[in-house]
């Protein structure tokens, strides 16, 4: 009790960290996973090959490993970031290429002949986009994003190592000063799980809205 | 005689070594009913897809009120906007609807409006409803196309290509993925357009829908066309052998 007294605030406000840094890197993400899909699908091929190079890179190499690079060898190039922001920035290029090739994907299970009768009557490729082809590609794509969205909730974590005060950071230093590893690391699990509960239930409200007339039911 | 409303000189097309159109040259007469016949994999529906450009061709004319279609200059190909300009006056209707399955009947007829004529919400919901009147479906304009039949569909895919005035309407075989007793309905909306003069190229296999409404019939068979002519010449005294054994398969096939 003494314990919680004690380092319940802090949690708590690690807890938010946590969510903040999901919410907005998971936006981030999904935003620049977005441009990177779209620029793939239009833009000119020399441009396709360097984006094919960064999802490689990316998707090839530890989120670790990324974000020391970014936080610790980003000031060799001038590049100098807060922990916080630094660590945004990491979980959006990490994420970028995972949510890329899910928009990919989901370009890619959307019916030609529905995109063929927009071009019939007339549509600009960007009213294309934002009416026809996103809506449609969300049928299969959703299911991914939502998943996505959940396993970037644990990515969070790693931002402790440079020193994001997020749940990860408060717990260590709770177990570091207590000894208490066991009680530590469960009020972090129970966090995790309620957080990842709530996201994937609001993931499958959005998915039965926005799919509703979109899968044929017998 | 009036100027063609689609005049169509040495056109050819390929898909890699495949020569998918071989010199066709063909003259829609404006007002009236064209239809495109032929085995299957003739070039009736990439002949058809060309006019409006959704398959751009490789040499040949295609001209639209006298306008070149997809090309500034031969071999280079138009603009986006002039492209959608073009497009704009011509409606095109598919074999399998392609109807936006997250928008209901309404808002199909609506979008068009809405996105390139840049219509008022509210005025295009007022023209998309007396669209849907006009084929019909004045009582499904809520309704999801999952929530319609596959002849409701291809009205409501009618509706939205006329709700935008076309001067020109393509329908690439509109009956063939109906089942059989849909097809009347679908093929009566035609023939009401058709008496109101509007300009029509229809590929179809329904030989009745060519004999009965068309003006004129065209045949095509390996990318050639091989003739276009009145129905009664090409369907009851075709000259040509080919035609003569299209026809021949097509009645063994439809005789019971």
């Amino acid at each position: 009790m003494d314990l919680l007294q004690q380092y319940g605030p802090a949690l708590l406000r690690g807890f938010g960290y946590t969510i903040l840094c999901w919410a907005l890197g998971t936006v981030f993400a999904m935003a620049l996973g977005l441009v990177i899909a779209l620029s793939r699908h239009y833009g000119p091929r020399w441009l396709g090959w360097i984006l094919q190079i960064y999802i490689e890179v990316i998707r090839g190499t530890p989120f670790l490993v990324q974000l020391f690079v970014l936080y610790y060898g980003g000031p060799l190039i001038g590049l100098r970031l807060d922990a916080l922001p630094a660590g945004l920035l990491g979980l959006t290029l990490y994420g970028s290429p995972y949510f890329a090739e899910i928009f990919r994907a989901g370009f890619r299970a959307v019916p030609l002949g529905q995109l063929e009768a927009a071009r019939a009557i007339g549509m600009t490729e960007p009213a294309i986009v934002r009416r026809i082809l996103l809506p449609l590609s969300m049928v299969s794509a959703l299911p991914a994003l939502v998943n996505f969205s959940i396993i970037l909730t644990k990515e969070t974590v790693i931002l402790s190592i440079i020193t994001v005060p997020e749940l990860m950071y408060q717990v260590s230093r709770m177990s570091a000063e207590t000894f208490r590893f066991v009680e530590a690391n469960l009020v972090l699990a129970l966090f995790f799980w309620g957080l990842v509960e709530a996201i994937s239930r609001l993931g499958r409200r959005f998915e039965s809205r926005v799919t509703k007339h979109l899968i044929e039911r017998t | 005689m009036q100027a063609s409303a689609v005049e169509i000189q040495k056109v050819n097309k390929h898909f890699g070594p495949f020569h998918a159109l071989k010199d066709v040259d063909l003259s829609i007469p404006p007002g009236r009913v064209t239809c495109l016949i032929g085995p299957s994999g003739s070039g009736k529906s990439t002949l058809l897809r060309c006019i409006n450009f959704l398959e751009p061709y490789d040499s040949g004319e295609i001209r639209i009120d006298g306008r070149l279609m997809g090309y500034d200059a031969p071999g280079r190909k138009m603009g986006g906007r002039a492209l959608r300009e073009m497009r704009r006056s011509i409606g095109m209707v598919f074999q399998q609807f392609n109807l936006w399955p997250h928008m209901t009947a309404r808002e199909n007829v609506a979008e068009g409006l809405i996105r390139v004529r840049g219509m008022s919400r509210a005025d295009a919901a007022t023209r998309a409803a007396a669209a849907l009147a006009k084929v019909g479906l004045a009582d499904k304009m809520d309704n999801h196309p999952s929530r319609l039949s596959g002849g409701q569909q291809q009205r409501v895919a009618i509706a939205r290509a006329i709700a935008m005035e076309p001067r020109l309407m393509l329908f690439d075989e509109p009956t063939s993925a109906l089942d059989p007793e849909l097809v009347g309905e679908v093929l009566s909306v035609m023939k009401t357009l058709a008496s109101e003069g509007m300009t029509m190229v229809v590929v179809t296999h329904e030989m009745g829908f060519a004999a009965h409404v068309a003006d004129r019939v065209a045949f095509m068979e390996r990318g050639e066309l091989v003739a276009a002519d009145t129905p009664a010449a090409i369907l009851h005294q075709p000259q040509d052998p080919r035609i003569q054994s299209f026809l021949r398969t097509y009645h063994e096939r439809n005789s019971f």
